[in-house]
């Protein structure tokens, strides 16, 4: 069982949606990065995900892995956001036989999973249809 | 830099191999090796391995495989590159001889993945993905691959069967193969039927989970003559790096790694694709085969699915790919891979390939890829 401090490093991330936009080039990292892979540049002013998007490709995850065996079958996909940075997360309240690319798709704040009995509860972002 | 030749390949039936460790797994097959090159010394080994710690609980592999292969002191090292483990061992122990750092050069690769349950499998496989950005949100590998399926099909029209037809024939190929973990022919129905592990994928689509170990011999190829075997060059190698999560590449279905692995490993050469003559290649699941097919430039991008029905890349086609079966057939442990792919190319250059033998081969090229091509190795062998 990893130690809080490997879920609670990354609540700007997963609870605020930040991330990094490159002062030179534009490009919006997340997560945030310390080297912009476009441009090489190391400045990166702080903005909040987009959070509403296009799914750009999905599936269903039926063979799950450690930690959310009790979650399958489960939705899962890629989406590019209004700030063109491409995520991935679960796909919730959605019927899979209403998944398709070009599924319009906002960014909600749910659970994700948890770690044993005893361990932290995961949150994080989910998609939804828009 | 000196040419390097493959002397000796030693490979071991492949399966779910309940009765043997991890080190014993490694020892038959780098004795196989040894055996079959002649050599009574080598100066170093490089071993690929993906995630012993998470499979069996053990690192340290250097020290451990060398100790009980009986060569230590000899320097060893262990080589991770998820599951182009195995290929990137092998490219270390060609620099090694390259270089003139060493002669003799054992380059194995081992991976013992039934000592855990399926789902500890999983997320070990898993581990080769963004942990934090993809792991954490519930992705497995067949999705990640399935979502490459999905996009593939969306943009280029690949169908349900095309991904079938890939199974189908390196199955055919595998047939042939006594040692594959699964050397049985299987129908597009058959794959069409299995029980779905992440749409679009089917377990018939997928590598499944492999106890087993390959090696390798290397040595200058001015000393290859002295051994009992007829030395095969290994040409040109390659290796590149893309984005750990699929979601950061600029298109989820191409394979940029491999494409430039390939340019490199070519351009060493001084051969094209067209060149040459077998292709073993990643097919960890069947859309990963097709879009490596494009990567290499075998077939314009979007064309691999239709390339794979024409049969284009049978045994008898123009473009063989994948004659021991492929990880689909012969089965994936993981960190084996890269080093079989290299049993085979050997095999076929020596004219040893038997029912599977790819008629006339001189040269051919194996491609080892990790992750969702966060990483790949590619490799041009060619008979001397």
């Amino acid at each position: 069982m990893p130690t809080p401090s490997k879920h609670w490093r990354e609540i700007p991330q997963r609870y605020r949606l930040e991330a990094g936009k490159c002062t030179r080039c534009g490009y919006v990292a997340f997560p945030p990065r310390l080297v912009c892979p476009e441009c090489g540049n190391r400045e990166f002013a702080p903005v909040k995900l987009a959070e509403t998007g296009t799914l750009l490709t999905y599936t269903v995850v039926r063979v799950a892995p450690g930690g959310f065996e009790d979650e399958a079958p489960y939705a899962v996909g890629i989406a590019e956001l209004a700030d063109g940075v491409k995520l991935t997360a679960q796909v919730a309240d959605c019927a899979f036989a209403d998944l398709k690319v070009g599924l319009k798709v906002r960014l909600e704040f749910r659970k994700l999973s948890e770690d044993g009995a005893a361990g932290v509860i995961a949150y994080g972002y989910k998609f939804v249809p828009a | 830099m000196r040419d390097v030749a493959v002397i000796g390949v030693g490979m071991a039936k492949w399966g779910e191999l309940w009765e043997k460790s991890l080190r014993s797994v490694f020892v038959e097959s780098a004795l196989l090796a040894l055996e079959d090159a002649g050599v009574d010394r080598i100066d170093s080994m490089v071993v690929g391995c993906m995630s012993s710690g998470l499979f069996v609980g053990q690192e340290h592999l250097g020290s451990l495989l060398s100790d009980y292969l009986g060569r230590a002191p000899v320097p060893a090292a262990r080589v991770e590159s998820a599951c182009a483990s195995g290929g990137l061992a092998l490219r270390q122990g060609f620099l090694e001889v390259a270089s003139g750092m060493a002669d003799i050069v054992l380059v194995g690769g081992v991976e013992k993945m039934t000592d855990v349950t399926g789902c500890e499998a999983t997320y070990a496989l898993g581990t080769a993905a963004d942990q934090e950005y993809e792991g954490f949100h519930g992705l497995t590998f067949p999705a990640l691959y399935a979502m490459m399926a999905v996009a593939h099909m969306h943009a280029y029209g690949t169908t349900r069967e095309q991904l079938a037809m890939v199974a189908v024939k390196n199955h055919d190929n595998g047939s042939k193969n006594p040692l594959a973990q699964f050397p049985v022919k299987i129908s597009v129905e058959a794959v069409l039927n299995s029980v779905l592990v992440a749409d679009p994928l089917r377990i018939l689509d997928c590598s499944p989970i492999t106890d087993g170990a390959a090696a390798v011999i290397l040595c200058p190829a001015e000393m290859a003559g002295k051994f009992k075997t007829p030395g095969v060059r290994i040409a040109g190698t390659g290796q590149a790096t893309d984005t750990i999560a699929l979601s950061s590449r600029k298109d989820l279905c191409w394979l940029e790694s491999t494409r430039v692995a390939a340019k490199k490993a070519l351009a060493m050469a001084g051969r094209k694709v067209e060149d040459m003559h077998f292709f073993e290649v990643h097919d960890c699941f069947t859309i990963a085969e097709i879009m490596v097919m494009e990567a290499l430039g075998l077939v314009p991008k979007g064309a691999g699915g239709k390339a794979v029905a024409e049969g284009l890349t049978r045994l008898d086609g123009k473009f063989p790919v994948n004659p021991s079966g492929g990880l689909k057939a012969k089965g994936h442990p993981v960190g084996a891979t890269g080093v079989a792919q290299a049993v085979e190319a050997v095999k076929q250059l020596r004219g040893e390939a038997g029912p599977r033998q790819v008629k006339g081969a001189r040269r051919g090229l194996t491609q080892n890829m990790g992750g969702t091509g966060g990483s790949s190795v590619v490799h041009v062998f060619e008979a001397m």
